[in-house]
């Protein structure tokens, strides 16, 4: 299944990139998605959990993506 | 409530006003000259649009009901601000003032912990930064629910 994902900030900085299109197998979770993301060229700078939202909520590790799903690292924020 | 032009703070007072409220409250941030020790000359914001408008929308139900207003406005300003400029505004207007004052500064904090919403300051040395970038792990790691 695809899944969309999007970075902000300082890890599309990292990356290089503010959206990404990833592979993975039915079932999988945030976290699996998260080390697959990390596994990239210039991810380094992410940390091991960062804070992600699915299709704009906040989720945790746990959660089980499904084909489709907007899935959006999100750095530590800084409004105001 | 997020806009790429200039926040006119007296236009959201406009928006909470009603003959029924006794008190309004209007917190208006702006772009500070110095951050950690640091000369700032300006501060560009960036945000996950969408989810910061839907957050933003939430932060504002809450305090409606925990403060009993339906008189709260808020903006934030998104893209290149210089100093002195107004990157968020929030009115909040009730009968009585504790909680208008409450309302006001509830819609600030939840802001400054759960909107998806950057900045990346420009220093008076030419060089650039995320802010809070590399505070290593974010709040919401650790945290198990719909909120960080």
């Amino acid at each position: 299944m695809t899944v969309t994902v999007l970075l902000f900030a300082s890890y599309a900085d990292a990356l290089g990139s503010s959206a990404l299109q990833l592979d993975l197998p039915p079932g999988s979770t945030v976290r699996e998605l998260v080390n697959r993301v990390r596994a990239l060229g210039g991810a380094e700078r992410l940390p091991p959990s960062p804070m992600v939202a699915v299709n704009e909520r906040y989720a945790t590790s746990e959660r089980i993506l499904g084909a489709g799903d907007e899935v959006a690292l999100i750095p530590p924020v800084a409004g105001g | 409530m997020l806009v790429s032009r200039p926040i006119d703070p007296s236009a959201l007072l406009e928006r909470v006003a009603r003959t029924a409220n006794g008190a309004t409250v209007l917190f208006v941030g702006t772009v500070r000259e110095l951050n950690e020790g640091r000369a700032v000359t300006g501060i560009e914001y960036a945000a996950y649009r969408s989810m910061a408008e839907r957050e933003l929308t939430a932060i504002v139900a809450e305090a409606v009901a925990l403060f009993q207003t339906d008189d709260i406005a808020v903006e934030h300003r998104i893209g290149e601000l210089t100093l002195g400029d107004c990157s968020v505004a929030v009115a909040a207007a009730h009968p009585r003032r504790a909680q208008a004052f409450d309302a006001a500064r509830h819609v600030v904090e939840e802001l400054k912990k759960r909107v998806p919403i950057w900045k990346l300051e420009h220093y008076a040395d030419g060089t650039r930064e995320w802010v809070n970038a590399g505070s290593g792990l974010a709040v919401g790691a650790a945290t198990e629910g719909d909120r960080p």
